[in-house]
């Protein structure tokens, strides 16, 4: 017997919670800690995209409400500005509302948070925005209070799960009370940890929607702006003195003219440190909940009351910039502290053991070579990038965000920029080669989800440019990179309830493509054949577009839909050439005897038979 | 067993095998015994076939990582595990490892092997090697050396977070048994 691999891969979930049940603590994930502090404190809209390492917690939200039948609306919008608008709305229509994202989706929100911030709110408005320092699963470092403070809104920033739903309650309260959006930050090690947790009863959320029209300020013309501007100025030297969110001392007893300030997670491992080097009763340690804006008093505080001051925060140096007299401050900005990666407990200790003057020794951390990140054995997105190389070997391949930015190992990905960026990339190639006598084929990959979020304008803008070249849509018919959430083309909603439907084909032919092929990329052959008559198109005539159609297998098989496994082996006409190591890269493909023979290894093969045409010696068969 | 003591273990593997799964059942056995817990996972790109690592922390811990020489034990779904995360491990530490024959003897840590790929197929259910590994090292915590416990849970008490876990689906429920069983009753490779 073989049973269903989903309960080794994703974890079930436990019997249906009611609300009548008493309450206990439970094992929560910061994302799924983040969502029941919104449900706890009446939240009734609650949107996002996905992105690591935010995605679980919309994923969370829905399925409460699933659970509790609670009365909101959650939903994954096409992408994060959208999203951000949907919850925003809400608030101006007096309700709690909230919408969460990864710090590069919030530069595709940076459009409404910066007006918002502006307008104010009504109902409590948080803007969850997940920082990765390390980076883990990003693009870039950035830190998202860096864009509060850019949007002159505050911001929150917990140092675990716990923390991280006491301070939706705190950042509610923060928005209603000042009528300003306020940002909760939570970094990789908050969202993907998972601590003992207490819940707190659910909460529906409060009286009906009642937006007041107020033109002035909900469509202020620029001379409006300017005043509220400064009601936003003032609002800002207000919640500088908010004592619910003013710095803690985590160790009272501690005294000196040395302190260490620290945010975040940093402060949770700063705590370690201190016991872990004897210096809990010596060394003070501050916890800023609010890293901008600064409290005024604890600035006064840091200023009168210490001789030095080490500031230990993930990614910049947020709360060292806010602090004036710097002399006495060390940090980021005098490069005490690193500012490039993630802040790690030894790194911490060996900072803190510096600051006091005491000895510690932190065994070095050897880099051993992990495995690199793969597509998973019988992805359909391998065989698309197989027939792409073969149909444009000298092709510029241009690609985007998701799994298939793993087209990498497989040397069928040249860049990888931002969302949606392979198609505008692909006509800036095309526009600087265009006079050229020889012009390369311009192959870009971009996945469903990723071509709904900000590839659509993308298309129409080298559509009206008649810009040559051809966009496989690597459509595997959900979010996969981020836990398969669904898409526009899914018709399923978050909480896995109907929705409409918007096809692919009609989005790229609605974007005046004329060139429109659908192909399955496991049918190798057929599908080859495909890319090979875009690419002819894409030379002569202008844009073709191919759409690369296999649902995910990871998806598939947590759907209990795998098709039925090809058994496939290889015979003794494999020479060891590597062809299907290099150009494949399957991880059920193994080399064995030193390189001399490749086996198949039947634990990791989910026999979709794609690799029997793909050996040019033909020794790869069916069983 | 000593409920004050703190316990910092690492569970390591490539994705799909299945880390995560285990890191939950061990700190969801540390809740019912109302120790605190922290864990911690890699997600993403990692999981794509890449090493995962998950820290877990039993005790009164603040923050979710585990320091670089500060680790009690490992379990290691492979055994390339030992190589790249043995600079976590303290002297002394214990290390149940995934692999077909005994390890090469370490002087700063006690090495215990099990051929849980092969255990996996003697009881057809080759995706559990997490189970059968967790199951290998919860023997362990029940005194492979008497009075020596690796763990802050029993083979008991982790079989009732998976049944708490997998009520209403009994193939799979039984399957997951069988697994942890199947590891329970191996004996380090000599």
């Amino acid at each position: 017997m073989c049973i269903s691999w989903e309960v080794f891969y994703s974890y079930p979930c436990k019997d249906e919670e009611r609300m009548d049940q008493p309450l206990k603590k439970e094992l929560m994930m910061g994302n799924e800690a983040i969502a029941r502090g919104l449900l706890e404190n009446g939240c009734a809209v609650a949107t996002s995209y996905p992105g690591t390492p935010a995605s679980e917690i919309l994923a969370s939200v829905a399925r409460y409400q699933k659970r509790l039948g609670a009365r909101m609306h959650t939903q994954w919008a096409v992408n994060e500005k959208v999203a951000f608008e949907i919850a925003y709305a809400g608030s101006m229509a007096g309700r709690r509302t909230a919408v969460s994202m990864k710090q590069v989706g919030l530069n595709v929100a940076s459009d409404p948070l910066m007006s918002a911030a502006y307008m104010g709110t009504v109902g409590g408005f948080v803007v969850i925005s997940a920082d990765d320092p390390g980076p883990h699963s990003s693009q870039t470092e950035q830190d998202s209070r860096m864009m509060a403070m850019m949007a002159k809104i505050p911001v929150l920033d917990p140092d675990s799960p716990r923390q991280a739903k006491d301070m939706i309650a705190m950042a509610f309260h923060l928005s209603e009370t000042y009528r300003t959006p306020v940002m909760l930050r939570p970094t990789t090690r908050v969202c993907h940890s998972r601590q003992d947790v207490m819940p707190d009863p659910i909460s529906a959320p409060q009286g009906g929607p009642d937006f007041k029209k107020d033109p002035l300020r909900w469509a202020a013309t620029p001379k409006f702006r300017y005043r509220l501007h400064l009601e936003l100025e003032e609002k800002l030297a207000q919640i500088a003195g908010h004592s619910d969110t003013a710095p803690r001392v985590v160790n009272s007893r501690a005294s000196g003219r040395k302190a260490v300030v620290s945010c975040g997670v940093a402060s949770a491992y700063t705590a370690e440190v201190l016991k872990r080097l004897g210096l809990w009763d010596r060394l003070p340690l501050f916890q800023v909940l609010q890293p901008y804006p600064l409290h005024i008093e604890f600035m006064h505080l840091l200023q009168t009351g210490y001789d030095e001051v080490l500031v230990i925060e993930e990614t910049t140096g947020i709360i060292e910039m806010q602090l004036a007299d710097r002399s006495r401050i060390k940090g980021k900005l005098n490069h005490a502290v690193p500012r490039v990666g993630e802040l790690l407990p030894e790194t911490i200790e060996a900072l803190v053991a510096d600051f006091a003057g005491v000895k510690t020794t932190i065994p070095s951390v050897t880099q051993a070579p992990g495995r690199r990140p793969t597509l998973c054995a019988g992805c359909p997105h391998r065989a698309s990038f197989f027939a792409i190389k073969k149909a444009a070997p000298k092709g510029i391949y241009t690609s985007d965000i998701g799994c298939y930015t793993l087209g990498l190992n497989l040397k069928a990905v040249d860049t990888v920029l931002c969302m949606g960026a392979a198609i505008s990339q692909a006509a800036g190639f095309y526009h600087v080669y265009k006079h050229e006598k020889k012009r390369p084929d311009i192959v870009a990959t971009i996945g469903d989800s990723t071509f709904f979020h900000a590839g659509v304008p993308a298309l129409i803008d080298a559509v009206n440019q008649n810009v040559r070249f051809v966009l496989v849509i690597l459509d595997n018919r959900t979010t996969a990179m981020t836990g398969s959430q669904p898409t526009p083309a899914t018709g399923k909603s978050a909480a896995g309830d109907d929705l409409v439907r918007v096809e692919l084909e009609s989005l790229v032919k609605g974007c005046g493509i004329h060139f429109l092929e659908v192909g399955d990329p496991y049918d190798t052959k057929a599908f080859i054949k495909v890319v090979k008559a875009a690419v002819a198109f894409s030379r002569s005539e202008g844009p073709a577009v191919v759409i690369a159609r296999h649902p995910c297998i990871i998806d598939l098989a947590r759907q209990g839909k795998a098709a039925d496994p090809i058994e496939v082996t290889v015979s003794d006409d494999c020479d060891g050439c590597g062809f299907c190591l290099q150009h494949f890269e399957c991880p059920a493909l193994i080399a064995v005897e030193d390189g001399k023979r490749t086996i198949v290894d039947p634990l990791i093969c989910t026999g979709c038979g794609v690799c029997l045409d793909i050996c040019p010696k033909g020794a790869i068969v069916r069983v | 067993m000593n409920a004050q003591r703190e316990y910092q273990i690492l569970i390591s593997g490539v994705g799909g095998q299945g880390v995560l799964f285990i890191t939950r059942l061990l700190a969801e056995a540390a809740i019912s015994k109302g120790l605190p817990v922290f864990t911690s996972e890699t997600h993403g790109m990692a999981q794509r076939g890449g090493t995962v690592i998950s820290h877990l922390k039993v005790g009164d811990f603040t923050s979710p990582l585990i320091m670089p020489g500060e680790a009690d034990g490992l379990i290691a779904l492979k055994a390339e595990s030992v190589a790249q995360h043995g600079d976590y491990l303290k002297p002394g530490a214990w290390a149940a490892v995934n692999n077909p024959v005994a390890m090469g003897a370490q002087d700063r840590l006690r090495l215990h092997c099990w051929d849980a790929d092969q255990s996996a197929r003697d009881i057809d259910n080759p995706r559990a090697v997490n189970l059968i590994m967790l199951g290998f090292a919860l023997a362990g915590a029940t005194g492979i050396a008497p009075g020596d416990h690796w763990l802050h849970c029993s083979l008991d008490d982790v079989m009732q977070a998976l049944k708490d876990r997998l009520k209403g689906r009994q193939d799979m429920l039984q399957a997951s048994i069988r697994a942890l069983q199947a590891g329970a009753g191996g004996r380090s490779l000599l």
